[in-house]
């Protein structure tokens, strides 16, 4: 039974989510998740890669639907079944990857899915269309005509069609996710008068994003999320930027990780296996420059976006690079791509495994001899010695551990994610590679699994490989690595040694709120 | 070894339905019951000379479709190959007859498969090159070598042909043996060797299989190379069988020949393809073809009867490609 105080409070929200939980193949990403926007409140969400935000809006915007929990919007149950629910109801979302279709006009794209008719026809009433969106532009402050096709506006203004979208189904509650990103200094000003004046009007927003200023600046209230819970909430107030970046990092280590030792490379380091100068390509990367030596775990930390696996597919040649050089093991590569590279020991677990590591209905073995295949073939034409790849592809899968239910001529697509990443990882470490990169190689996969995969990257520097480790999970570079650098928006911006380790500098590096320290 | 599960609830007959229609031989045995339910009613149909007739049709159809189940395989085709046939016709046939000096058939059949090879280097060069879809370039290529061949001959046929090559053609012993040669040849080239193994995996992903240092758009190329080989190869034959240097020649096949490949189970898709399964396909339209012509029906029966079925071979193939998962 609610009380009256409780009651008032209820009234007074418009959305408030209720203890939501979801999980993908058996692992939480949200475990409980609890908090609630004001009518005409700002509230802003702050966490980092992983955190659950995406889930979350995914939620918000039916998407996806939680395993558990309630959410209310508006005084009545909530539980959109897919995106025009949410519209229905008055919930609007404003993306990082903007959804307008760009062969088409403003307007069009205001009003895709509801067409003013003329009268009982079905036929657009061009008219009205524009002269409805031409009212909508001028809400928003966007001074162009609306006959215009959206590819020709610019970020910034494409963003402010989107508003003007939202509010043309009269939206009460709008989600802007890392709106910022992709704007100049004086489009992010226009954006935020226009904020202020939604604001006056009555509007309610959810405010994601990585730059803790704006998010000081803007929000009434703050709500921290750290793997998939709420660990802070409270009026903007209540909180420091050091006290926000400690949240969003968490003190606890949630995973397990094998003995590394501290002095793993000191002064007698290994030679550097791999030398990168002054690589760039616009838009991209700029000016990046490190070495990776025999027998060193690098990290390669940095927020989604900050050009981390681009880089890495600069390095394989599987983009082009405008300018940098690339030596592997002393010697200058003029020419970067994937055969030239892996004949020199270079192999690349992309963070796709699907789409880019694995060919999901070949069996397990055919994946895992996909790159050493050349090596069992007799010349001239290329003979396969079946036993000789036989042979690799048991040893291999010891090495690996993998599940030894599973068979040689199981489809890959049939195994469990774990499984598949370690059939990845076998089939690159046949090529008995100098340097190995990996991105992202935890993703998506259980903690037992985790851990021998981190098992054997240890083992690997061990032997003398170089690895390079991009991950978005913060505790797992520092548990891993003997090295973290750390990108932002394709700039190195800190190189830090293991005994400097620190969560709060590395994220600061990451978003940008601390000076830069460079070791 | 079947890959499907099988619950306790299916009927025994209904398993073995169930395995037969996924077994790579349904279509083999689709042909022989075919056969067998049409013997009675169709005139002629098991006499030897109906036979050799039938290689006739058979022996060429297998020859370009050997080459368009290695261009399917890496999850394209090759629209041209009855236009390259027709054109390595008639300039091998101009170039063996008087008009061209009467080169020996030796020559002539060497400069054939080198045009249709260049024919088939030309396509690949502007699929992997120019990143267009197989589809268009092939189509246009063989919209213009077509017209080509029509105009390098004013329409006409060539006539004259030299004897030894005739016997290409002919003598049926060696068009079995060449026919035979390139299937082994190409069966042991996709099971036994790296390049083998490199062409499914261009089907089955090609971002995968290049980051994995596959040569993909060298494989690729190759494969549309070996397809305007294994025309030429076909026209040689049909070009000594019919005596005629032709521009139309082979014109009417080309729905036979992806229809048999894809019957024969070969994905569209791509990925999936063996040369064992192509030939029940050739064997299986060869059949269908033979009978239906001996049925004296009419060829607009005949080809709506064949349209039906490459449907229904292509439904399966969709069918089969959703739930049946890593055959091998």
């Amino acid at each position: 039974m609610t009380t009256n105080k409780e009651q008032r409070t209820a009234n007074s929200e418009l959305l408030s989510l209720r203890g939501i939980e979801k999980a993908f193949f058996g692992i939480k990403v949200l475990k409980g998740v609890s908090f609630s926007v004001p009518a005409g409140g700002m509230v802003g969400l702050v966490g980092e890669n992983g955190a659950g935000k995406s889930t979350l809006v995914n939620i918000l915007g039916g998407n996806l639907q939680p395993e558990a929990g309630t959410l209310r919007f508006a005084g009545a149950d909530y539980a959109p079944q897919n995106p025009q629910d949410a519209a229905r109801r008055g919930i609007a979302f404003i993306h990082q990857e903007l959804n307008l279709f760009p062969n088409l006009s403003i307007a069009e794209n205001i009003f895709l899915t509801r067409f003013p008719r003329a009268g009982t026809t079905p036929f657009i009433h061009r008219g009205e269309m524009h002269e409805r969106a031409a009212e909508l532009l001028r809400k928003v402050g966007l001074e162009i005509p609306s006959h215009r096709l959206v590819k020709t506006l610019s970020a910034g203004e494409r963003q402010l069609v989107e508003i003007a979208k939202a509010l043309s189904i009269e939206a009460r509650l709008i989600i802007f996710d890392e709106p910022t990103t992709s704007l100049s200094e004086r489009e992010t000003t226009r954006l935020f008068a226009l904020i202020a004046r939604l604001r006056a009007r009555g509007l309610a927003m959810i405010y994601i994003s990585h730059t803790l200023a704006d998010v000081f600046r803007l929000c009434d209230d703050i709500v921290v999320l750290r793997d998939g819970e709420v660990v802070g909430s409270g009026a903007t107030k209540t909180f420091t930027t050091e006290k926000l970046v400690s949240l969003m990092v968490g003190r606890t280590m949630n995973q397990l990780f094998p003995e590394r030792r501290a002095e793993a490379f000191g002064s007698e380091e290994g030679a550097p296996i791999l030398e990168v100068r002054d690589v760039s390509q616009s838009g991209v990367a700029e000016n990046i420059s490190f070495s990776l030596h025999r027998g060193e775990v690098l990290g390669l930390s940095g927020l989604m976006g900050a050009g981390r696996s681009e880089l890495a597919r600069i390095l394989f040649g599987l983009d082009p690079r405008e300018r940098g050089e690339v030596r592997l093991a002393g010697e200058v590569l003029h020419h970067l791509s994937p055969p030239n590279l892996i004949e020199r020991g270079v192999a690349f677990l992309t963070e796709n495994r699907r789409s880019e590591g694995l060919c999901l209905d070949a069996a397990v073995a055919d994946n895992l001899a996909l790159v050493t295949l050349p090596q069992h073939g007799r010349t001239p034409l290329r003979w396969l010695l079946r036993d000789s790849l036989q042979a690799a592809v048991t040893r291999i899968r010891s090495v690996v551990q993998l599940d030894s239910k599973t068979s040689d001529t199981q489809p890959v697509r049939t195994l469990s994610g774990g499984n598949q990443q370690k059939v990845v990882l076998g089939k690159w470490l046949l090529s008995k590679p100098k340097v190995l990169i990996l991105d992202e190689p935890t993703r998506g996969i259980d903690v037992g699994a985790k851990f021998e995969i981190y098992r054997l990257i240890h083992g690997l520097a061990d032997q003398g490989v170089g690895v390079l480790v991009i991950s978005s999970e913060l505790e797992e570079l520092m548990g891993l690595c003997d090295r973290i650098l750390v990108m932002r928006s394709g700039c190195l911006v800190d190189d830090l040694p293991r005994v400097q380790f620190d969560r709060e500098r590395i994220l600061a590096a990451a978003l940008g709120t601390a000076k830069e320290v460079k070791s | 070894m079947a890959a499907t599960p099988v619950t306790n609830l299916e009927s025994r007959t209904t398993t073995r339905l169930r395995s037969l229609c996924l077994s790579e031989y349904l279509v083999l045995a689709l042909t022989v019951l075919m056969f067998a339910a049409l013997a009675p009613f169709t005139p002629g149909l098991g006499t030897s000379a109906n036979l050799l007739n039938a290689l006739g049709y058979l022996l060429p159809l297998f020859i370009v479709a050997v080459g368009m189940t290695l261009v399917m395989i890496t999850g394209g085709i090759d629209l041209s190959v009855t236009s390259i046939i027709a054109l390595t016709s008639v300039v091998g046939a101009k170039l063996m007859t008087s008009d061209g000096g009467g080169t020996p058939a030796i020559i002539g059949v060497l400069v054939m498969l080198a045009l249709g090879a260049g024919l088939g280097a030309l396509n690949g060069a502007v699929i992997t090159m120019l990143r267009l879809p197989a589809f268009i370039v092939t189509l246009a290529s063989m919209m213009f070598l077509s017209g080509f061949a029509v105009w390098l001959t004013q329409s006409k046929n060539i006539y004259g042909l030299p004897g030894s090559f005739l016997a290409l053609g002919q003598r049926l012993p060696i068009a079995f043996a060449l026919t035979a040669a390139l299937g082994v040849a190409a069966h042991l080239m996709l099971r036994r060797t790296v390049f083998g193994r490199w062409l499914y995996a261009v089907g089955q992903n090609a971002t995968a299989a290049h980051i994995s240092g596959v040569p993909v758009r060298a494989m690729t190329f190759a494969a549309y190379v070996a397809s305007g080989l294994c025309a030429a190869l076909a026209s040689v034959m049909l070009t000594g069988r019919l005596e005629t240097g032709s521009p139309v020649l082979g014109r009417e096949i080309l729905l036979d020949i992806i229809g048999a490949t894809v019957v024969g189970g070969t994905s569209l898709f791509g990925g999936m393809g063996k040369i064992a399964w192509t030939f029940f396909g050739v064997l299986f339209l060869t059949v269908l073809d033979n009978a239906l012509n001996l049925l004296s029906l009419s060829q607009f029966s005949i080809t709506i009867t064949k349209g039906a079925v490459i449907l229904f071979a292509a439904v399966l193939d969709a069918v089969r490609n959703r739930f049946v998962v890593g055959r091998s």
